[in-house]
């Protein structure tokens, strides 16, 4: 056998550990051939930077006891914190720290979310599929097609209809699918009348089994404009293909303003303003996000009144990923000819441009009433504290927005979060973690539970059922003092 | 002589009512009820005997950890005993190790210190989703039900009286801290004894299955735990969405074995479970599951 195992000896089970994996415990671990301990309850340690977000077994957890008591260095967060639904009970902590003289008061629960989903982004030209379609997963309708951002198509998961409002099954696989995303695993997502996509949270999105690998640099018009001066005198014609905005050198503003004479030069799709050409096929996953696979199929025959024998004519998507270079022979029909090395260098300049594909997850949900009774006897003053930028709202440590209007209702980028933050209950409905974070003194005048504040160093004490995390450096530390906005 | 007391952790949880026992794998929650002394000696019989418990078990892993044989030698330890006890009704018939019901066996251990020393009115000894509890004349316990062990979210609830035989309850499933040969999300037993409960579960858990099936991705035990009693049994590490003709095999396969062992008194009960279907094996007019149903789905949490 290979002995990539490694002997755990903080018990007489002595079990053999394989890297990944857990002993019998699930205490102890293998992370990369170090014996490493996994408790359940998250404590983020500002003092530790990230990289070591597990405490070492045995050098590190002989500090817990003394050094890092001094509190402000350690946020509590909600993860594991288990919950008191329905709410009418304090929140199972209410942890209090002193940070910079002020007694800070950590309400850390975790809330039951029927009211929440997922925004997803997912960066990709191609067409996935028409604006509302359904967005299934395992042949349920967990969301739908929104809005198509720049170099983006977003998506809308869950929510309270897909939760309950549907069939039992649909709500389980929306809380299924949810949970997955928000806990930065992958889930595949089929869309009515378009692309099957495979997402996850940090990762590039794989469109119908083909990885994405770069967003692309702008429009087709926005393209030739940034380019425009790079092939200039290099190539007499550029069309720069795209389901949105198919850009033509020669038309367009920026090749006018240079002097590019006309190419005589016909596209299909319906002119917008010069040089600028809306559908000029069908959506697809293609040629910058259209359904062809011949660019030459997007353009009529050259105007022989205009056109002449030798033009030169480049051909490329959006992100430099499909490109062509022709040359209009002695009947004016482009013919395919290797691409020469000065265009190769700007094909190359537009792939440099993109940066690199990527799906992005924001859990959105609302505190309710019932969750924001569990931090004070009279909720809605929460709400307005929050609104005063009194209470800072927390997801596992990172930072939400927290949406102006009515209630509390947020959004938070799941990658900012500890691993596995999120847990489910069967309503179905997703529990994710939720701190707020405010002076004692304000917590007291908004009615909080003051007879149930534990100082932090009684978190510590309980070193065994707590998981000691190093904060995030792009999180803002929770207990600073700067308000939010700064 | 207790050489123990540095590696348990014994406290009280926060809620002052609950112990709570840890000591390598064995993770235990006990609570007692009644008068307040009572308790007190229960919890301290509790502990007295949690702290030995481990390095017992050890001092015999190996042999606990082959194969149970009908008419074997026999262990030393009393937990090793009640184990296999517990697991060798079926010793002849499969594949089966007493530490099938180690969980369940240390659970009746703690629980039988636990009355010998005090009278209690009614107390639990959970051990990781295995329970054993005592009960005095018309008391009764209410007992959550999950649907998968991985996931700590009720599906329902059973209600045991003290009239009735059950003394044990245990979970089982390929979710689970062990590994499962079967493809059941849990399959919770009621027993006499949390031992008998656990190695049943165990088994009707294994019996839940689609041999050969496509979607089930399986790995030899000893190649994810070197020293896993299973050795070179596959066990399950995924399973893919199953039809609902498929998921109605499977429980069946399940059912089978859970109605032979009913009909023999090795248990009293089973709610078998299988990507979202419950099936329950019980006597017709049994109450103990008469009552598992479903959470309220028009509950709005937040």
């Amino acid at each position: 056998m290979a002995d990539d195992a490694i002997r755990c000896d903080a018990c007489p089970v002595l079990c053999y550990i394989k890297p990944g994996r857990t002993g019998s415990c699930d205490r102890y671990a293998n992370a990369g051939g170090q014996l490493v301990r996994l408790d359940p309850h998250v404590v983020l340690d500002r003092a530790v930077s990230r990289g070591d977000t597990v405490v070492p077994f045995l050098e590190k957890s002989r500090e817990w006891d003394g050094a890092l008591v001094s509190g402000g260095e350690t946020f509590v967060t909600a993860i594991g914190a288990g919950t008191t639904y329905p709410d009418y009970k304090p929140a199972p902590f209410i942890i209090s720290s002193q940070v910079a003289g002020v007694d800070m008061v950590t309400v850390v629960t975790e809330g039951i979310f029927s009211y929440c989903g997922v925004k997803l982004k997912i960066d990709t030209d191609r067409h996935l599929g028409a604006e509302c379609s359904t967005v299934r997963a395992q042949g349920e309708a967990v969301g739908h097609v929104t809005t198509n951002e720049y170099g983006s198509q977003m998506l809308s998961l869950g929510g309270v209809r897909h939760l309950t409002g549907g069939s039992r099954r649909e709500g389980t696989v929306t809380c299924d699918t949810l949970l997955n995303l928000c806990n930065g695993k992958a889930a595949e997502l089929q869309i009515d009348d378009g692309a099957s996509v495979l997402v996850q949270a940090g990762t590039a999105p794989i469109v119908d089994g083909v990885k994405e690998e770069r967003m692309r640099v702008g429009c087709g018009s926005a393209t030739i404009g940034m380019f425009a001066k790079q092939w200039f005198g290099k190539v007499d014609e550029v069309v720069v293909v795209d389901d949105h905005i198919t850009g033509v050198l020669s038309e367009h503003q920026a090749g006018k303003l240079l002097g590019v004479p006309e190419s005589g030069i016909a596209l299909k799709g319906r002119r917008s303003t010069p040089g600028r050409y809306f559908r000029v096929a069908e959506p697809g996953t293609s040629w910058g996000g259209t359904d062809i696979d011949d660019p030459l199929s997007i353009l009529g025959p050259f105007d022989p009144e205009v056109a002449r024998p030798g033009l030169r004519l480049l051909m490329v998507s959006t992100t430099g990923e499909h490109h062509a270079y022709f040359e209009l022979d002695e009947a004016l029909r482009p013919v395919e000819k290797q691409l020469p090395p000065a265009l190769r260098e700007s094909v190359e300049r537009i792939r440099e441009n993109c940066e690199p594909a990527l799906c992005t997850v924001l859990f959105m949900g609302g505190a309710g009433g019932s969750l924001r009774a569990g931090v004070t006897e009279n909720p809605v003053k929460l709400t307005h504290s929050v609104r005063d930028a009194l209470t800072r709202v927390t997801c596992g440590g990172a930072p939400v927005y927290v949406w102006p209007g009515g209630g509390i209702t947020i959004m938070a980028d799941v990658s900012r979060m500890p691993e596995n933050a999120f847990g489910y209950v069967p309503t179905p409905a997703l529990v994710a973690p939720i701190e707020f974070t405010l002076k004692l003194s304000d917590y007291a005048t908004l009615g909080g539970y003051m007879d149930h504040v534990r100082p932090l160093s009684s978190i510590h004490r309980d070193e065994e059922s707590h998981r000691r995390l190093a904060a995030r450096p792009e999180n803002p530390w929770p207990l600073a003092s700067e308000k939010r906005g700064k | 002589m207790n050489t123990l007391t540095n590696r348990a952790q014994i406290r009280l949880l926060p809620d002052g009512r609950r112990l709570h026992m840890q000591d390598g794998p064995i993770d235990v929650i006990v609570e007692a009820f009644g008068e307040v002394h009572e308790i007190d000696l229960a919890y301290r019989a509790a502990a007295a005997r949690f702290v030995e418990i481990l390095d017992e078990l050890c001092s015999e892993l190996a042999f606990l950890r082959r194969p149970a044989r009908e008419d074997g030698d026999l262990p030393s330890g009393a937990i090793a005993r009640r184990m296999l006890a517990a697991v060798r009704p079926y010793a002849s018939q499969i594949f089966v190790t007493p530490m099938a019901a180690v969980a369940g066996a240390v659970a009746d251990e703690i629980l039988a210190a636990m009355i010998s020393a005090a009278k209690p009115s009614r107390a639990y000894v959970n051990d990781g989703g295995d329970i054993a509890f005592h009960l005095q004349p018309s008391e009764m316990f209410v007992v959550g039900m999950v649907e998968r062990p991985d996931r700590t979210s009720l599906f329902g609830t059973t209600t045991v009286h003290s009239a009735d035989p059950i003394r044990g309850i245990a979970t089982s499933g390929w979710r689970g801290r062990s590994f499962s040969l079967g493809i059941a999300d849990a399959v919770t037993v009621l027993a006499d004894t949390a031992a008998m409960a656990d190695a049943a579960a165990t088994v009707v858990a294994n019996a839940v299955d689609l041999p050969g099936h496509p979607m089930i991705v399986r790995t030899r035990a000893c190649d994810l735990a070197p020293d896993s009693d299973l050795g070179e049994c596959m066990v399950t590490q995924s399973v893919g969405e199953l039809a609902p003709n498929e998921i109605d095999d499977a429980l069946k396969a399940g059912i089978r074995v859970a109605a032979s062992l009913l009909h023999s008194g090795l248990i009293r009960a089973a709610a078998l479970n299988l990507q979202g279907e419950t099936r329950l094996v019980a006597p017709a007019g049994c109450a103990q599951l008469a009552d598992v149903r479903e959470p309220d789905r028009s509950l709005i949490h937040a």
